[in-house]
């Protein structure tokens, strides 16, 4: 980079706000000047790696984004697709994770506050979350603390907003001790027509401001929490100011306010403030409208007095919309604001120039920058990146030449674990969707009309998956696995995947390691897409998720969205039916690399996965989904973590029918976690049915036993009670978690 | 005959549009009447639905009372319309004093949403009037503040008076005498906590809502 001495820095202020000399100059040289102090803040906010994606567009690029119909792609406030019967349906998923580790309460609460606003910023209303959470050990009482302080944000802040969370996650694993991962997942539906976009068009239209004030809480968070990892505690102490206070009352009047103003065509666009506030928000309406903006910083309402400029307009203070409106409307929308009690200010007017300014009450113009730069100038780096230099040694060492265990029974009995802990906390039933819920291998919602309310008599599903193990062990092919127990999760309740969403959870970027590993899942969900001809139409980065040095195992989260064609009849459920026999579908590779099994016997991050082939894997999820569709299943189940064990396991406890399974060889077999593979249970009179459509596939399957009695039962590896296993299953989480949670 | 039914909408209100579902899906009609409102309008039936009113600030209930449709709904209780108040309406009910007692935190301190069992103890009230004595029907409860309590003079009151109209077969939230629902004395006003209008589809686990709602229908 050039180096003009007029445009070098004069103080470390730059560094202080997280910007590089390099960043600096480059600021220098797109306003052919010095920044001021307002707009170095502004720059710094707007070129952190949480807004600018700074390390990772540079990869990002290569997921494959197109289908026709996708009407909105990577790069918006959410993704949208077209469902059918007019309703177009958006998703988008993000991450909290920094926040969470600090104040776990309010970070968890702020997250599902940000990812509605994303939702009803493009038109829809927000009508389920899903929750992936990853935390520290049980058995580490700074990560059960964590645990039931995010469960209780995202508890209290989702019931009160009034959006169902429907499903999700809950990982406890000791690469996230100290850094524990937060994503959050929003599904909205819109009538097709009512689709906006963040825009600010149209010279002299005023932006308004809706919502909360602007207060100092949150001042350059995404610079400060979400653009660097953890050291020790009482630094991190520190760091308290900049997570946010969520308030669900103002956010759910502001979602009723917003999504009235969109009924009744009175917004030309409508944006978001989160990460970075109203710079954010007014530069991106402005440069995708390409337009500029007069911003009166002084108009902006303040919780408290004395608050200088560059606070104002890098706030994170929650609750708060930006709505580009017709001077001509205005009285219109000031009107529906007051109905819902929403303070709603102008606080800027849309120009011709191309700039954003923020100008003061006197009319100085305090900053004075080109509103394109912010986004579009920001830098791109393309870190360096090297695969581990023990590559080949780790990939060698086996998980197969562990010790057989000496009781199977045991170790299936330690990975069972109900959930409901969490989801009981969660109003999920929430607008009379809910057909599966929480706990279902896919949540499966009934799909009626936005507006007229007008049952379509199909449905929407939607799982969130992640495999760090797998990940650890190859980010690519961990990845792409993920992509296919999604789409098997999808099947298993009679959906086609439509589009996915990704947060890509990983350490920091300035470790080649770690930029080697995010460059991988890339390549890997590419690949899976393509296969299953699934678009990715939106994703979010979460870095530098590493604490004392140490970065995370590779986390890439996905939420994948599909359509359920016929939903007369609710989805036959992850359960065993007294009598009728158990289908295995899907090839396995008994191999034990990257398994719940062997990471519990102390083998993580080494070793080769299985075999994957992903064109076997899609005719698999084919068949399995029409055989659910077609109603020739009375039980069906994804095999994931914990393997073909687990999965039998978990209907048995579900259903209460215990089984007796054959054919499985030995502990690889029971316990590997070969993808692509599911569990059907099928009455004994439609047996031959279901074997000719596995035949007619093509698709590998094995019988492998029976369901019935009140024991688990795999021929030479296992026998253990019904009563034992469920006693297991129902009893981990809440003897860990005790019997409630006391914060908020 | 099937009723118009003004549904009860405060700031903060969020099961409103899924009463108005469940009451259509049974041959009623509905209409959404907002907070402000001095007036029913045509109603013969109202629902104070579910949610957050006010954001359940202070204590839920408690600046809802102070609305001005609740002064319109107090006197159409009086004039013995038909009333019926569910969770969140529930509290604002008690707390309005067209019920009597209150709504305290849960047991376990933690919010519950999950399928209830509910057993029908009385037939004289607007929402049991089609169900029998002893049924049980399962309805989901969502709840962070469910726990029923009142003083034991209250309690023998509504022993007396058979104004117990549900109770939970397996008491989730410490409710005294495991009282699931009430009515006033003039067994117009009803308020339970749990949702009989998550039940009243086949896809959504339980269709009992129906014939609670059809009573009050």
């Amino acid at each position: 980079m050039a180096s003009d001495p007029d445009l070098a820095p004069v103080d470390d202020t730059h560094a202080a706000l997280g910007l590089t000399d390099d960043e600096y100059l480059r600021i220098g040289e797109t306003l052919g000047r010095r920044p001021n102090h307002l707009e170095l803040a502004m720059y710094s906010v707007m070129w952190s790696e949480h807004c600018s994606y700074k390390s990772s567009r540079i990869h990002l690029r290569r997921f494959p984004t197109e289908a026709p119909w996708v009407l909105v792609g990577p790069g918006e406030g959410a993704g949208v697709i077209d469902v059918g019967d007019g309703i177009a349906a958006a998703l988008r998923i993000e991450s909290h994770n920094h926040p969470s580790a600090i104040e776990p309460y309010q970070g968890a609460a702020t997250g599902v506050g940000g990812i509605l606003r994303d939702i009803f910023s493009v038109g829809a209303r927000p009508i389920a979350v899903m929750d992936p959470l990853r935390f520290g050990p049980l058995d580490d009482a700074r990560a059960r603390w964590v645990a039931e302080g995010v469960v209780s944000g995202i508890s209290g802040y989702g019931n009160s907003v009034g959006v169902p969370t429907v499903g999700g996650e809950t990982v406890f694993d000791e690469t996230y001790a100290g850094n524990p991962l937060v994503n959050v997942l929003c599904l909205g539906v819109m009538p097709t027509e009512r689709l906006v976009l963040g825009r600010a068009e149209g010279v002299g239209n005023l932006a308004v401001l809706l919502g909360s004030t602007t207060g100092r809480d949150g001042i350059g968070g995404v610079s400060v929490l979400a653009s660097a990892g953890f050291s020790d505690d009482e630094a991190d102490a520190d760091k308290r100011p900049s997570v946010q206070v969520g308030d669900p009352f103002e956010e759910k009047r502001l979602i009723e306010a917003c999504l009235e103003l969109l009924d009744r065509d009175l917004a030309v666009g409508v944006q978001d403030l989160g990460g970075a506030g109203i710079t954010c928000a007014t530069s991106e309406t402005a440069a995708k409208g390409g337009a500029g903006m007069d911003v009166m910083v002084d108009e902006v309402p303040l919780r408290q007095p004395g608050m200088e400029p560059f606070e104002v307009m890098t706030s994170e203070s929650q609750e708060r919309m930006l709505a580009i409106v017709t001077p001509e409307q205005l009285d219109e929308v000031l009107a529906i604001a007051e109905k819902w009690e929403v303070r709603a200010t102008v606080i800027g007017t849309v120009t011709g120039s191309g700039r954003l300014r923020v100008v003061d009450a006197d009319g100085e113009v305090l900053a004075d920058v080109p509103a394109k730069s912010l986004e579009e100038d920001a830098p791109l780096y393309d870190r360096p990146r090297s695969e581990p230099t023990d590559l080949a040694e780790r990939r060698a060492d086996r998980a197969d030449a562990l010790p057989a265990p000496s009781d199977p029974g045991a170790d299936l009995l330690g990975m069972l674990a109900d959930t409901s802990w969490v989801w009981t906390q969660y109003d999920h039933m929430l607008f009379l969707n809910t057909v599966m819920g929480p706990g279902a291998d896919a949540a499966v919602l009934r799909l009626k009309h936005p507006t007229t309310g007008a049952d379509t008599g199909r449905g929407l599903a939607m799982t969130t998956d992640g495999n760090h193990l797998w990940c650890a062990v190859d980010a690519r092919q961990g990845s792409a696995m993920t992509m296919v127990e999604s789409v098997m999760n999808l099947a298993v309740v009679g959906a086609r995947p439509m589009a996915m969403v990704n947060c890509m959870n990983f350490g920091n970027p300035e470790h080649p390691e770690v930029m080697w590993q995010l460059s991988e899942s890339v390549d890997g969900f590419s690949e899976a897409l393509e296969a299953f001809d699934v678009p990715c139409i939106g994703g979010n980065v979460s870095l530098y998720n590493e604490s004392r040095g140490r970065d995370i195992d590779p986390t890439p989260i996905i939420g994948v969205l599909g359509v359920v064609d016929d939903l007369s009849t609710v989805p036959p459920g992850p359960v065993l039916v007294d009598g009728s026999r158990l289908i295995l579908v899907g090839a396995t590779d008994p191999t034990l690399d990257g398994s719940l099994w062997a990471s519990r016997a102390g083998h993580r991050g080494r070793g080769t996965l299985p075999t994957l082939d992903l064109a076997s894997a899609a005719a698999a999820a084919g068949v399995v989904r029409e055989l659910v569709i077609n109603g020739l299943v009375q039980g069906a189940h994804d095999v994931a973590q914990g393997g073909v064990g687990l999965a039998l396991a978990e209907m048995a406890v579900r259903s209460g029918v215990g089984f007796t399974a054959a054919r499985i060889a030995d502990h690889a077999e029971l316990f590997g976690e070969s993808a692509g593979r599911a569990v059907l249970c099928v009455a004994p009179d439609q047996v031959r049915t279901v074997l000719d459509a596995l035949e007619a596939a093509g698709v590998p399957h094995a019988r492998i036993g029976v369901a019935a009695g009140d024991r688990l039962v795999v021929k030479d590896l296992l026998d253990v009670s019904l009563a034992d296993a469920t006693a297991a299953w129902r009893d981990q989480l809440p003897a860990a978690l005790g019997s409630g949670t006391t914060q908020g | 005959m099937a009723r118009h039914v003004a549904v009860i909408r405060f700031p903060g209100t969020n099961c409103e549009f899924d009463v108005v579902e469940a009451v259509e899906s049974l041959g009623g009609t509905a209409e959404i009447v907002f907070h402000d409102q001095t007036s029913l309008g045509a109603a013969d039936a109202v629902v104070v639905a579910g949610g957050f009113a006010h954001g359940d600030y202070l204590r839920p209930g408690a600046i809802a009372r102070f609305s001005p449709v609740m002064d319109a709904v107090g006197v159409f209780a009086a004039a013995g319309g038909p009333v019926v108040g569910i969770c969140n309406g529930f509290q604002v009910l008690t707390e309005a004093g067209l019920l009597p007692g209150a709504l305290q935190k849960n047991a376990g301190l933690k919010f519950r949403c999950e399928m209830s069992e509910l057993r029908v103890e009385t037939t004289d009230s607007v929402l049991t009037s089609a169900s029998s004595v002893g049924r049980v029907v399962r309805i989901p409860i969502n709840h962070f503040e469910g726990n029923y309590t009142c003083s034991d003079e209250t309690l023998a009151e509504l022993r007396g008076e058979d104004r117990i109209v549900f109770r939970y077969v397996d008491n989730p939230n410490g409710s005294v005498d495991d009282i699931a629902g009430v009515c006033s004395a003039g067994r117009n006003v009803v308020g339970l906590m749990p949702h009989p209008e998550r039940a009243c589809h086949e896809l959504l686990g339980s269709t009992d809502g129906r014939e609670l709602l059809a009573s009050f229908l």
